[in-house]
């Protein structure tokens, strides 16, 4: 026996799952167009700032290539202006699945210098502490602020103003000066992104801490509440919000301040080292995978950030 | 118990305890420490005064009484000047490099940083307009755009060097890219700042794209602009400073600075970042002066 299926049918009554997956598809879809136009730029950026470089081999060599040939060449050299995306792609690979994390040296189980992760942990360990110490010490000072009018007038200025100075591009100084007194490692990265971190957290939280209404921090006056009762018990919660942002903010900074960090200093491990020595060699492809794994790290932090903060504000009921 | 312990003024003793433990322990420390509860007092006084007047000297004696302890601190406890230099050897240093110092700012600010600002924010803004009349873009570059505008695009000095040479150009290349996407996605926010209802009153005077452009939306997607505007002075100068540490001429302020560490003359690398962070300031506050002068409307300006 047959059925025959009416096509309306089932166009009439379109089913749940169409629906979210045609949801899906037109977030989705003009982000992926985007991308695909950006990376279909990059293949024809790579093809014109290359082909400089093949022609000129082929001078050199009198050898005469045809136009594809010429197109292949430009898509696997191995020190390209521009090399192309999927080079970038194999070298992340590569250098990621491709290497062991830990190999055996002098009969020690050590960090594989080659693995990408190694380099990204060398970067993200400090960045890590040093956004804990300083959001954790923003938020401190922040809760001062709140409750001590001098502190507030003699400091937030400053806070303010501090935000003004491109203190990033001076963040190896501070390295340099640090390993003068002897520290060396992960404490003068750290200190570093804490610096980045602190700031902004500083900035968000004493305006999240001033965000509960006048209405509300006088009904917990007629309940003669304390001040670390209003604190624990409106401030902090009503400030979250403000506390994810700006967490936001300072784990972003934090990563840049420890790759701009590891710049001058000669630093041999982490990703911005690997951004220095590839551009001390030439090295396009180590400096471009360097790059786009400093990006997921960027990306991935954000995005656990964003995750905490969901989860956060949906447990509090201000979730969307 | 509560009103017991409010009675009793807490931080006044607790301050005086301090300062006698100290002159037990180390004389230099009672010093420092003696500056700073002193500096502490007299603000709390003032603060609790009140008043605009107030609201200036308080944060002033705070970055004095600052300054002081750095001095204080470096020539009490003999800090070597490699580790760090006292306030007043930095104004030596600056006062005598006034010349070279200014060479520097005028190669990196002005012809790098200034450079990149001016071609970088004008692009998103351009782009902004594409941007703002394609739905289709809005949903596509605007995730990518956030995203971008994460990304630690500092990173991308070393290729700009390499592509566009050690020159200011390169420089300005760098800037042009960090400032870009968050200036793109403030001017975009703020072009959607006006309200349908204000927009639908231009449409029934028959007003043109570009009428209704110049006369609504851009007014009001002004405090967005400016605070894209604002965000990216910092950018500008950190990408135009960073990108001098992959290769410069033997001129500008990242370059400074990386030879100025290796010869390990402080006083003049401290000098180069009392220059950044007075511009970074300026630019800053350039920015919000202009800020208050268009949209003294908005009630942010209010006073």
């Amino acid at each position: 026996m047959t059925t025959t299926v009416d096509p309306t049918e089932n166009a009439a009554v379109p089913c749940a799952f169409c629906v979210a997956m045609r949801r899906v598809a037109g977030a989705v879809l003009p982000a992926l167009t985007v991308v695909g136009v950006i990376v279909l730029i990059w293949y024809a950026g790579a093809y014109l700032m290359n082909r400089s470089i093949t022609l000129d081999t082929a001078e050199r060599r009198d050898v005469e290539l045809t136009a594809g040939e010429v197109f292949a060449d430009t898509m696997a050299q191995e020190r390209p202006r521009l090399p192309a995306p999927h080079q970038v792609i194999a070298e992340l690979w590569n250098t990621t699945a491709g290497e062991e994390m830990f190999r055996i040296r002098r009969g020690e189980l050590r960090p594989n210098p080659r693995s990408l992760f190694f380099h990204a942990y060398q970067t993200l360990a400090p960045t890590i502490l040093g956004f804990i110490i300083g959001s954790l010490a923003g938020l401190l000072l922040a809760i001062g602020i709140v409750h001590n009018r001098a502190m507030d007038l003699s400091v937030m200025p400053w806070a303010i103003a501090s935000q003004t100075i491109p203190i990033l591009a001076v963040a190896p100084i501070v390295i340099v000066v640090l390993n003068a007194v002897g520290l060396t490692g992960v404490v003068p990265k750290s200190l570093i992104s804490a610096y980045l971190s602190f700031f902004p957290v500083v900035v968000g939280m004493v305006k999240g801490l001033r965000s509960p209404s006048a209405m509300d921090l006088d009904l917990l006056r007629t309940y003669s509440a304390s001040a670390s009762e209003t604190l624990f018990k409106l401030r902090l919660p009503s400030s979250v919000p403000f506390l994810f942002a700006s967490l936001k903010v300072g784990i972003a900074a934090a990563l840049v301040g420890t790759i701009v960090a590891e710049l001058p200093t000669g630093a041999r491990f982490g990703l911005g080292a690997r951004l220095l020595t590839g551009s001390y060699y030439g090295q396009t492809i180590q400096i471009w995978s360097a790059l786009f794994m400093a990006a997921i790290c960027a990306a991935a932090l954000v995005a656990l950030l964003g995750l905490a903060e969901r989860i956060t504000l949906r447990r509090m009921g201000l979730g969307a | 118990m509560n009103s017991a312990f409010r009675s009793i003024p807490i931080l006044p003793v607790a301050a005086v305890a301090i300062l006698v433990v100290a002159g037990f322990y180390d004389l230099r420390l009672w010093a420092i420490l003696a500056v700073w509860l002193g500096a502490w007092f007299v603000n709390t006084r003032l603060s609790a005064m009140g008043g605009p007047v107030v609201a200036i000297w308080v944060p002033v004696i705070f970055g004095a009484t600052l300054l002081v302890i750095w001095e204080l601190a470096v020539r009490l406890y003999e800090i070597s000047p490699v580790i760090l230099p006292a306030p007043s050897a930095i104004a030596v240093a600056f006062a005598e490099n006034t010349d070279l110092l200014w060479a520097d700012f005028v190669q990196t600010i002005l012809k790098g940083a200034l450079m990149g600002y001016v071609i970088g924010c004008g692009a998103a803004v351009l782009v902004a307009l594409a941007v703002d009349r394609s739905l289709f873009l809005q949903k596509g570059l605007l995730p990518v755009g956030a995203f971008l505008a994460a990304l630690p695009i500092v990173g991308t000095a070393p290729i700009f060097v390499m592509w566009l040479g050690f020159g200011p150009a390169s420089k300005a290349a760098v800037v042009v890219a960090m400032v870009f996407f968050p200036m793109l996605v403030n001017a975009v926010e703020g072009l959607k700042a006006s309200s349908a209802m204000q927009r639908d009153l231009m449409h029934t005077y028959a007003a043109s794209y570009g009428q209704s452009l110049m006369k609504l939306r851009l007014p009001t997607a002004l405090p967005f602009l400016f605070n894209g505007l604002k965000i990216c002075t910092t950018l500008a100068l950190i990408g135009a400073i960073v990108a001098e540490f992959f290769g410069s001429p033997t001129v500008g302020m990242g370059f400074r600075i990386k030879i100025a560490v290796g010869r390990l003359e402080m006083g003049l690398v401290w000098a180069e970042i009392v220059v950044a962070a007075l511009a970074g300031t300026g630019f800053y506050g350039l920015m919000t002066l202009l800020e208050r002068q268009l949209t003294f409307w908005h009630p942010s300006q209010r006073r």
